[in-house]
């Protein structure tokens, strides 16, 4: 143990933001020390404060918040609250980096991204300007871009997320910091992208013997990651541990209640619903006086509606809670989810209630002045090229990729937004034309969507009651009085109450207008709802309500879905059938249980190998697949994944598309590689993962 | 770059056709006989007719159009009807010359102060200083030209005229009366009135786009990146800020060049200021004499979109995510 201080220290930190007028407590009583070469994970939903400490940590909060006297934030021992903006300026940059959630809109839009790394070094090393260019090229190539000296005179609009974020990752270290804070950096970036960037800022951080407070609301990453966790909740630090003891053994029942949330690899429907956390976390202004988790918390008795101290419990490990000894004694527990689901149905099992046939769509290139002349044919983007599928009754088929894979085009041609290039669609055994313009009220009403953001697919100047009796007298052809009736059972459906039908989607938070969102699907009673992303925005605990929401509804309707994500693990939890899209074509599709036993394509073990296991004891696997999905306009030939496949034959995938073959038990894997050699380079023996 | 050149060359000849051909059918539809409005209330039928003849308005419309548009681009414009008959030619081009120097002063003033008022009041959204920018550009844009010009002209230059100082300078002349034959420097002491007020008209514009570019930007993550990296905020400023907050300005300030050239009727009037617009309302549609308007209308069509052809030009190269393609 040296005896230096830790790089970040924080004590009593109190953040206030002015909202109209008053001052309200955003965070209090924040406790956190990142020694150098360390991670610190700062865990939360959103509302929980972790953005605005980290923030706070920075000294940069937006003009209506202000740090609470008595805080103290020391930077290798020196307080930086009572720093004025300027002395800060020394501070950021040189002492401090921040990785931003989103890095497409971070990076200045109209300066090279080699400049925006060069402008760091000139200013706090004082380098010329030649030297800082070469920096810029260097700070690049260490965080394995490919072709540095080109890519930095990119602009950030001509670079992929994944590059973008790398940029991000080089600016903050450039000027070599002591503290790095990351705010959600891989957020916004696929599974495949994010398993690169978090093994990137493990290397760079240990490299640089720089200390990172990391901050997310992904429990995988933070157990892949960090060393130590601080789980905020309200503003408030609820538990603090090092992340094994954390993860092993939960003291908080929050922690606890958020981790059972998350759907771990291999659980699905079939076995359990997800437990949830009931409620939705506090509105600024209206936090309890009490422990602040006390109106959620399962295991609330009445002295917690006093504020329990954050002390000490186990070696290291600090928790704030009245009831952790009775927890960690074991004396304690979360109650399991009251109500199992109804048997799902099986009837429908193998009756295809939809199918699709060789569904392509090709978007045509714009040609040039001289192109059009020459009367050459216009070049396309195959999006989705010939996709085959068929979702039965009462089932879910659950369609993962990266983005840039094609499922959102396949399911808009399915739904009618999107005219198809090629193919059929037959929904019950009749055909289904084009757009929605062409459909018959009936097909209309047999399928429905449900989309990523509710935000944006909820009209708002409707009410809740307006926007749930529009389908129901168009499409179901009732009365008003009926559809009001309808419209109040199909809340109540989704766990609404009836007083919702009189507010607008702005008075809703996220999961509920989710919840509205997916009562209007039902309102016409459909045979088939196509999900894209639809928890993709929502919050662990609310997501996981929102699964059983489905998964209950399904199995007291007998709805198909085709669930679109890039969450193998909702996936997973949720599917029956899953196929795995890559580049506008299917590359596997196989019953859910095949999801976490060999053979895979390489493609879906890739998927799968990337997902931060929210598990310290279970790292991800190491397969990672070389740079990002090729844009659909250069189309690689042979296997559309040889360029990335970690596990390519040879020139055999370069030349020749790869056949379907049959792994059995309803498993079909597109590749040159036989199921049997897969399952062989895969690691064989499925045992351990069945049970 | 080259195709997109081309194209927006394309786009440009094509509109220029069709703004023409508009200019054209409407001077025809224009009610009264242009021959009876030259030879007066007192010609015989015959004569008129025979003037009908002379002018060729009782050809067909498109031969007409051809044998008009042919002219024009081979440098021929014709002679204005009203007599005494003069070359429309040098006749517009004088005026367009007057029209540009207002114009250029014009955009000399108020593009410095705007940029500069939008930017204080940007960064200081929400101040009194904002405020104040903002009430004072927003009244000054309220007023007509006819009233900040009469203001001008009553207050500043008949006051001050008798002032010795600027006497002896000859900078506030009432009437803006130039002849053509003198240098821009020379031009200057007629000009500055005019120009002040023609800025008026365009200050609290683009004031409160730079303004709202400005707060606009300020809102985006990479200003927290850029001042997180420890720049001084002046720089933040300057270097990140407006370098993406003036980018559509510079469309504003290209479309508004064509409009300042042709369009300050009212302010050329005020202050007898021999411009195109005043060529375009005393002379030419006050005698409706047709080639006169044809000429001055497709010379400030072709103005206006070369203004726009060089505002999507700068904004390509500005804009890096514009792809010149």
């Amino acid at each position: 143990m040296s005896a230096d201080p830790p790089v970040l220290r924080v004590r009593n930190l109190a953040i206030s933001y002015q909202v109209g007028g008053a001052w309200v407590r955003a965070a209090s009583d924040v406790h956190l020390t990142v020694r150098a070469g360390e991670i610190a994970g700062l865990v939360g939903e959103s509302g929980s404060g972790k953005s605005t400490v980290a923030l706070g940590v920075l000294r940069y909060l937006p003009s209506n918040g202000r740090i609470e006297p008595g805080s103290e934030i020391a930077l290798a021992g020196n307080d930086l609250t009572v720093r004025s903006r300027r002395a800060m300026q020394r501070i950021w940059g040189a002492r401090m980096g921040l990785v931003p959630q989103d890095p497409a809109a971070a990076l200045n839009p109209s300066l090279k991204v080699g400049e925006q790394i060069a402008e760091i070094v000139r200013q706090h090393d004082r380098l010329g300007r030649g030297d800082a260019r070469d920096r810029a090229v260097e700070m690049l190539g260490r965080v394995n871009l490919p072709d540095p000296v080109t890519l930095a005179r990119r602009y950030p609009h001509e670079l992929s997320g994944g590059q973008k974020q790398r940029v991000a990752i080089a600016m903050a270290l450039s000027a070599s910091p002591d503290l790095l804070v990351l705010d959600e950096p891989t957020t916004s970036l696929d599974v495949t992208t994010e398993a690169a960037i978090l093994d990137l800022v493990r290397a760079q951080v240990s490299a640089a013997q720089a200390a990172a407070l990391y901050v997310t609301h992904n429990l995988g990453v933070v157990a892949q990651l960090c060393d130590r966790v601080t789980v905020l909740y309200a503003g408030e630090v609820m538990e603090d541990a090092p992340v094994r003891e954390l993860f092993a053994r939960p003291l908080h029942p929050y922690t606890l209640a958020l981790m059972r949330s998350v759907p771990r690899l291999g659980a699905t429907k079939r076995d359990a619903p997800l437990p949830g956390i009931e409620g939705q976390p506090p509105a600024l202004p209206e936090r309890p006086a009490g422990c602040v988790f006390e109106p959620r918390c399962p295991l609330a008795i009445p002295i917690c509606r006093t504020k329990p101290p954050l002390e000490p419990s186990e070696s290291g490990r600090t928790v704030r809670c009245h009831r952790w000894r009775e927890i960690a004694a074991g004396e304690i527990a979360l109650p399991e989810p009251a109500s199992p689901l109804p048997a799902l149905p099986t009837s429908g099992r193998n009756r295809p209630l939809l199918r699709v046939d060789g569904l392509s769509k090709h978007f045509p290139l714009r040609r040039s002045l001289t192109q059009i002349l020459r009367r050459e044919p216009a070049h396309t983007v195959r999006a989705v090229d010939g996709v085959t599928l068929s979702v039965p009754q009462g089932q879910t088929v659950g369609l993962v990729g990266e983005s840039g894979s094609g499922k959102t085009t396949l399911a808009r041609m399915i739904i009618g937004l999107e005219a198809r290039t090629d193919g059929t669609i037959t929904l019950l055994g009749a055909d289904v034309p084009d757009t929605v313009r062409e459909r018959a009220q009936s097909s209309l009403a047999q399928l429905q969507m449900v989309f990523q953001n509710p935000q944006d697919s909820l009209n708002p100047y409707l009410t809740v009651g307006q926007a749930l009796r529009r389908p129901l007298i168009k499409l179901a052809r009732m009365s008003r009085a009926e559809a009001e009736a309808e419209a109040v059972r199909l809340l109540a459906a989704v766990s609404l109450d009836e007083q919702v039908m009189r507010r607008y989607p702005s008075e809703l938070s996220g999961g509920e207008k989710q919840r509205v969102a997916i009562a209007r699907a039902f309102a016409s009673d459909p045979a088939l709802i196509l999900a894209d992303e639809p928890v993709s925005s929502l919050d662990v605990s609310i997501q996981a309500a929102v699964l059983n929401l489905l998964a209950r509804l399904q199995a007291e309707r007998d709805t198909a879905y085709l669930f679109i994500s890039h969450d193998l693990a909702v996936v997973g939890y949720l599917a029956d059938v899953i196929a795995v899209m890559y580049l506008g074509e299917l590359v596997e599709t196989m019953p859910a249980e095949a999801l976490f036993r060999p053979p895979h394509h390489p493609y879906t073990e890739a998927l799968v190998a990337a997902i931060p296991q929210p598990d310290p004891a279970r790292p991800s696997a190491e397969t990672r697949l070389n740079g990002d999905i090729p844009s659909p306009r250069e189309m690689p030939s042979g296997c559309r994944f040889h360029p990335r496949c970690p596990r390519k034959l040879g020139r055999i995938c370069e030349v020749e598309a790869p056949p379907w073959q049959d792994a059995g038990g309803g498993q079909w894997i597109k590749c040159h590689i036989a199921p049997d050699d897969l399952t062989a380079l895969q690691g064989g023996a499925p045992a351990e993962e069945r049970e | 770059m080259g195709r997109f050149l081309a194209r927006r060359g394309v786009f440009l000849v094509g509109t220029l056709f069709l703004t023409t051909v508009l200019v054209f059918l409407l001077t025809r539809v224009l009610p009264g006989d242009v021959a009876r409005v030259l030879l007066g209330r007192d010609a015989s039928p015959e004569a008129i007719a025979a003037k009908r003849e002379e002018l060729g308005l009782d050809d067909p419309l498109i031969v007409q159009y051809v044998g008009w548009a042919a002219d024009f681009v081979r440098g021929d414009w014709g002679e204005t009807f009203a007599s005494p008959r003069q070359e429309i030619r040098p006749l517009v081009t004088e005026r367009l010359v007057n029209s540009g120097r207002l114009a250029l002063l014009t955009l000399a003033i108020a593009l410095p102060l705007a940029i500069a008022l939008g930017v204080v009041a940007g960064l200081t959204e929400g101040t009194l200083v904002d405020g104040v920018i903002s009430v004072l550009s927003l009244s000054v844009v309220s007023l007509p030209e006819f009233v900040t010009g009469l203001f001008l002209v009553n207050t500043v230059a008949l006051k001050w005229r008798d002032n010795p100082i600027a006497d002896a300078l000859g900078w506030f002349p009432a009437s803006s009366a130039i002849r053509p034959d003198l240098s821009f420097r020379d031009a200057l002491p007629a000009l500055w009135l005019p120009a002040l007020a023609a800025t008026f008209v365009l200050l609290a514009y683009v004031v409160r786009l730079v303004r709202a570019s400005v707060i606009e930007e300020l809102k985006k993550d990479y200003v927290r990146t850029a001042a997180l990296k420890g720049l001084p905020a002046r720089t933040v400023i300057a270097k990140h800020v407006l370098r993406n907050a003036l980018i559509p300005t510079v469309t504003v300030i290209a479309t508004s060049s064509g409009w300042l050239v042709s369009g300050l009727v009212v302010v050329e009037s005020v202050f007898s200021y021999p411009g195109l617009g005043r060529l375009l309302l005393n002379t030419a549609i006050d005698n409706r004499d047709l080639p006169l308007i044809q000429a001055i209308v497709t010379v400030t069509a072709l103005i206006i979109l070369l203004a726009n052809f060089a505002a999507d030009l700068l904004y390509a190269l500005l804009n890096p995510r514009i792809r010149l393609g």
